[in-house]
């Protein structure tokens, strides 16, 4: 039978790759490589995943050097003479293995006011926004991100400036500077218009390269200097 | 920095990229022409000396410069050395301040000889 030669990173930030020999598929995954590995080989492979159908953006990694989701990849695409390297996401903490400390990054969500403020109750009616304007088309192009961490782990400039929003974040914000509905909107700006926030980003794309769902954060980042300018200009940020 | 700072700075490096990119273009192709026509310094400065538009296109340009280069070097300078406050703005506004003066030299040069 056909094996493929994995190396998975085992341990901490201190760890080292541990190589191990999978039987190869037909139409195999690189999460079911994983999988194979922690029932079959090793139980003790810690490993993140939840849906396995590109749903939850639990079970991305870093494989060959490249952060995606494992249950949407399959082998035959990016394995390299039968070999592949498994890593946890780059730019956050390790917990074990594969597995990494998001906190950081659902914090940096809630620091960029990525949660939505509105000032209607039940008792008023549907708010009507209508699909055509241009701000829910810009919104419709962001909302989509499940926060699986590939665009945060594939940014340069989260790699040599920790405190930098980084781009889900700002991709959050942007969707929501774009819903009429919400009411905070300057304090949003604020929070994201600060030295760490969109104008630290250097428009690499890597983000948007990367991004699963083909979202481009990159352009909502864009969105958010020019609006963040105009409020600036206007005083609205002070 | 306070956000509205911050965002202030981003959108006057935007504008005067903007006016700089204008100005290279028109500066290479002057100087390209200068020296295709085979003019002599003294040539080309009889030319330039009195001429207002001359003065104006180069004063805008010193201008676009001093704005542009200490808003794109202080985001170089925090990022890879860490140093950004206060500190760093004077530096910064004296960077502005010196390339105002010798641009200012440069372009009185050119106009008044």
């Amino acid at each position: 039978m056909q094996t493929l030669a994995v190396r998975i990173w085992r341990g901490g930030a201190d760890g080292d790759f541990q190589r191990y020999d999978v039987p190869r598929r037909d139409s195999q995954t690189v999460l079911d490589v994983v999988t194979h590995v922690q029932r079959v080989i090793d139980p003790t492979l810690s490993y993140r995943f939840s849906c396995r159908v590109g749903m939850c953006g639990s079970c991305a990694m870093t494989v060959n050097g490249v952060a995606r989701w494992t249950c949407r990849t399959h082998v035959s695409k990016v394995a390299v003479n039968d070999t592949l390297e498994l890593a946890p996401l780059s730019n956050l903490p390790i917990v074990k293995d594969l597995t990494t400390d998001m906190t950081v990054f659902f914090d940096k969500w809630a620091s960029a006011r990525g949660q939505f403020k509105g000032d209607k109750t039940r008792a008023d009616d549907f708010a009507n926004v209508v699909p055509e304007t241009p701000a829910r088309k810009a919104a419709d192009a962001a909302i989509e991100c499940i926060g699986c961490g590939v665009c945060y782990a594939s940014c340069d400039t989260v790699s040599w400036r920790p405190d930098y929003l980084g781009p889900a974040a700002l991709n959050r914000a942007w969707s929501l500077v774009n819903d009429v509905r919400d009411t905070a909107q300057n304090e949003r700006l604020r929070a994201i218009a600060d030295d760490a926030g969109c104008h630290a980003c250097h428009t690499h794309t890597s983000c948007a390269e990367r991004c699963p769902k083909s979202l481009s954060p990159t352009a909502g980042i864009s969105g958010l200097k020019k609006l963040s300018a105009r409020a600036a200009i206007r005083g609205e940020l002070d | 920095m306070k956000p509205s700072t911050q965002a202030k700075l981003w959108y006057a490096q935007r504008i005067s990229a903007m006016v700089l990119a204008l100005c290279v273009l028109v500066h290479l192709v002057t100087i390209l022409y200068a020296i295709k026509s085979g003019l002599s310094a003294s040539a080309i400065l009889s030319r330039t000396q009195g001429n207002a538009a001359f003065a104006a296109f180069y004063g805008l340009f010193v201008v676009a410069v001093a704005i542009h280069a200490p808003i794109g070097l202080a985001r170089v300078v925090e990022e890879w050395l860490g140093w950004r406050g206060r500190s760093l703005g004077i530096v910064m506004l004296a960077l502005a301040a010196l390339l105002t003066a010798m641009g200012a030299r440069a372009v009185w040069g050119l106009y008044g000889g």
